[in-house]
């Protein structure tokens, strides 16, 4: 693994009105390293998310690309830098087709005055949507009228649209079915044998176990355990989510104690 | 580059020919997906009424009467379809086509401009307001509404002021005033419609050839060929109705002209796209890079530079520019065409030809009545109704929609 990370947050605080968010969270992801950012609700991890993309300014703290200080000051500069994110509210416009959210913001133009190629964005988005083995009736539908689940490929699928170096997943698997679920989890694998650095948030253990390198775990906006996988436990990792030590909360060894 | 997908076998495929055409016609509107058939209906049951009431109102004359009156108005409603797009408002359009015909008008009239600078003046006008409002809304984040409505009051004091103590401006410039005098003959508007029909037709055929090469799944031919028939259908009418009478007038090719262009540009460009995804999602737009305010400014400066262009034509048209210009139920009536026409004001759908579309209603309503010599008392509500109408349609199909999972 290579000595500086890809993308490297230190010190990061955020508030939102009188809540803190994130309070002085250091963050790092390799190349070909996949982090898992666990934690329970509220802990501040889609606002992590937030921030490496870009569309939460920076109010306190420093960003790092690649050991060189960068600064996010919005969507664009972290695209720029090659970072792409799946959100947790998925972010699709409901009143377009699936093309055009697909390339929303990278259209295709032609020479001439023809204006959008939509014919070479709809073989792209084809072939794109069926190396992910998503399933759709037609490119065409507009998003408004997929179900829960294709809404969530879309929104991955448009993730690895251009060419990412860092893919931030919000809870990319939470409405998918078990295939699909598989799809994405190995699509995780992929990126990461290509050498992209992939942060990925998850409520479900498993598949953190199966696909991360490293678990990040975040408990009332702060960093407050890192595990290595290989090395980890589950209820080591539940633990450290709750904030509750294991050997009080066992229900075995308290049934002992009166 | 190819791309065969097998056929979802979710995906309803129709049988051919006019029955299975019905059915998925049928099915479309059951989820709401009206697109422009309400006002179609609209439109042809009012013209069925009038010229049951009076045959004069289906002539040649009193038709392209007609479309003389709409040209004004219904591009004000173009820049305002664009407006709604966004999901925003634009109560300064016609203070603002006031303002923009005044100063073109006492630059040509009073300090001997050359007509093409007037004009120019006149629509650098109408930029530069909608500019200004453009960015007052997006940097201080005050809504669309309220800018605008100080903008309805303040440009109309500034309409008062460029027009002085006389408060009328006669226009006595030849070009201006040919900009809605001047009909061509019916040779030229019939090569004209030719060539307007031949160049849609080969972009819808060119469109097919490269989905076809490119292996992706072609639209039924009874789709591809109504797409050509529908509109050549109507512009030959058109033409037919105008040679009748004393040709082509340009005002309606300038209407038209602007219609059509912008409604290339939404569905054809970038920034087209971008409007839409603005006005279906702003938050998505804004993550996906897209430069939002830039967007809502560009969108209130072009709104209001169609606005400018209306003005000019109102002008034209009276030959004079005076205190009332641009007042009374000008911006009303534009807002309601875009509305009537089918533009959602939920933002995020619509189509420019919404603006032909409701004018066309808004302006059969008054023309019929005034045929039949109505008090404009009446106009104003039947206009009204029609109003409340379309914008219910707007909001129940909306509801089907959801109910449909489409919205
Ligand atoms: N836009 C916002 N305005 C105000 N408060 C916010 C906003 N976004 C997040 N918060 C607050 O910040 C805290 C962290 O939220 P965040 O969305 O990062 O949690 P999360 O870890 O992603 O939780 P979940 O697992 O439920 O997605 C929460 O207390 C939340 O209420
Ligand atoms: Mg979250």
């Amino acid at each position: 693994m290579a000595a500086t990370p890809l993308l490297e947050l230190k010190g990061i605080t955020r508030h939102f009105g009188a809540i803190q968010a994130l309070r002085q969270v250091d963050f790092e992801v390799h190349a070909g390293e996949v982090v898992a950012l666990v934690g329970d609700n509220g802990a501040g991890k889609s606002t992590l998310v937030k921030t490496l993309a870009g569309i939460l300014p920076v109010e306190e703290g420093q960003v790092f690309f690649e050991g060189q200080p960068v600064r996010l000051t919005g969507p664009q500069s972290a695209t720029a830098l090659g970072v792409a994110t799946v959100y947790q509210d998925l972010a699709l416009c409901d009143n377009l087709d699936v093309v055009g959210n697909l390339f929303l913001g990278r259209e295709l133009t032609a020479r001439g005055p023809g204006g959008l190629d939509e014919t070479t964005m709809e073989v792209q988005a084809t072939q794109l949507l069926r190396r992910l083995s998503v399933s759709l009736p037609s490119v065409r539908t507009q998003v408004a009228a997929l179900s829960g689940g294709q809404r969530q490929s879309i929104a991955v699928a448009r993730a690895m649209m251009g060419s990412p170096r860092v893919v931030l997943l919000d809870e990319p698997t939470a409405a998918l079915g078990v295939a699909q679920t598989r799809q994405v989890l190995d699509l995780i694998r992929r990126l990461r044998e290509q050498g992209l650095g992939v942060v990925v948030i998850s409520h479900n253990l498993v598949d953190v176990f199966s696909v991360a390198n490293r678990i990040v775990v975040m408990r009332l906006g702060r960093r407050v355990a890192t595990f290595d996988t290989k090395a980890a436990r589950e209820v080591d990792v539940v633990a450290a989510i709750t904030g509750v030590d294991t050997t009080e909360s066992n229900p075995r060894l308290t049934a002992e104690a009166p | 580059m190819s791309a065969q997908v097998p056929v979802d076998p979710r995906l309803v495929s129709d049988a051919p020919g006019p029955k299975g055409a019905w059915v998925a016609w049928r099915r479309r509107l059951a989820q709401g997906e009206l697109g422009s058939l309400p006002v179609l209906v609209g439109l042809a049951s009012i013209w069925l009424l009038f010229s049951f009431a009076n045959p004069r109102f289906l002539s040649a004359v009193n038709l392209t009467n007609l479309m003389l009156q709409i040209s004004a108005m219904g591009t004000l409603s173009v820049g305002l379809v664009l407006v709604l797009l966004l999901g925003e408002i634009d109560l300064s359009a016609g203070a603002v086509s006031g303002l923009a015909a005044a100063v073109m008008a006492t630059l040509s009239v009073q300090r001997g401009w050359a007509p093409v600078p007037a004009l120019l003046a006149g629509l650098g006008t109408g930029a530069a307001v909608g500019l200004f409002h453009g960015l007052w809304m997006t940097w201080l984040r005050v809504p669309s509404f309220v800018v605008t409505l100080a903008g309805l009051l303040g440009w109309q004091g500034a309409l008062l002021s460029v027009l002085g103590a006389t408060g009328t401006v006669n226009l006595t410039d030849e070009v201006i005033l040919a900009l809605t005098g001047t009909f061509f003959p019916p040779a030229v508007a019939w090569g004209a419609a030719g060539v307007v029909i031949a160049l849609h037709g080969a972009t819808v055929a060119l469109g097919r050839r490269r989905r076809a090469a490119a292996g992706l799944p072609l639209p039924p031919w009874r789709h591809t060929l109504m797409t050509v028939a529908g509109p050549a259908v109507v512009i030959v009418a058109a033409v037919a109705v105008f040679s009748w009478d004393r040709g082509l007038p340009l005002a309606v090719v300038l209407f038209a002209g602007l219609a059509s262009g912008v409604e290339w540009m939404l569905r054809r460009t970038r920034f087209g796209r971008h409007v839409f995804a603005v006005g279906g999602n702003a938050e998505a737009a804004r993550r996906a890079g897209i430069r939002v305010r830039g967007v809502r400014v560009a969108v209130f400066t072009l709104a209001s530079t169609l606005a400018a262009a209306g003005g000019i034509l109102a002008g034209s048209r009276l030959m004079a520019v005076n205190q009332s210009s641009g007042s009374g139920d000008v911006l009303l009536n534009a807002i309601a065409a875009a509305v009537i026409g089918g533009t959602s004001l939920f933002g995020g759908r619509g189509s420019a030809w919404s603006a032909l579309l409701g004018a066309l209603v808004i302006g059969s309503i008054s023309n019929g009545m005034d045929l039949l010599a109505l008090s404009s008392s009446v106009k104003f509500m039947v206009t009204g109704g029609v109003l409340l109408v379309a914008a219910s349609i707007d909001a129940l199909s909306r509801r089907e929609r959801q109910a449909a999972g489409r919205a």
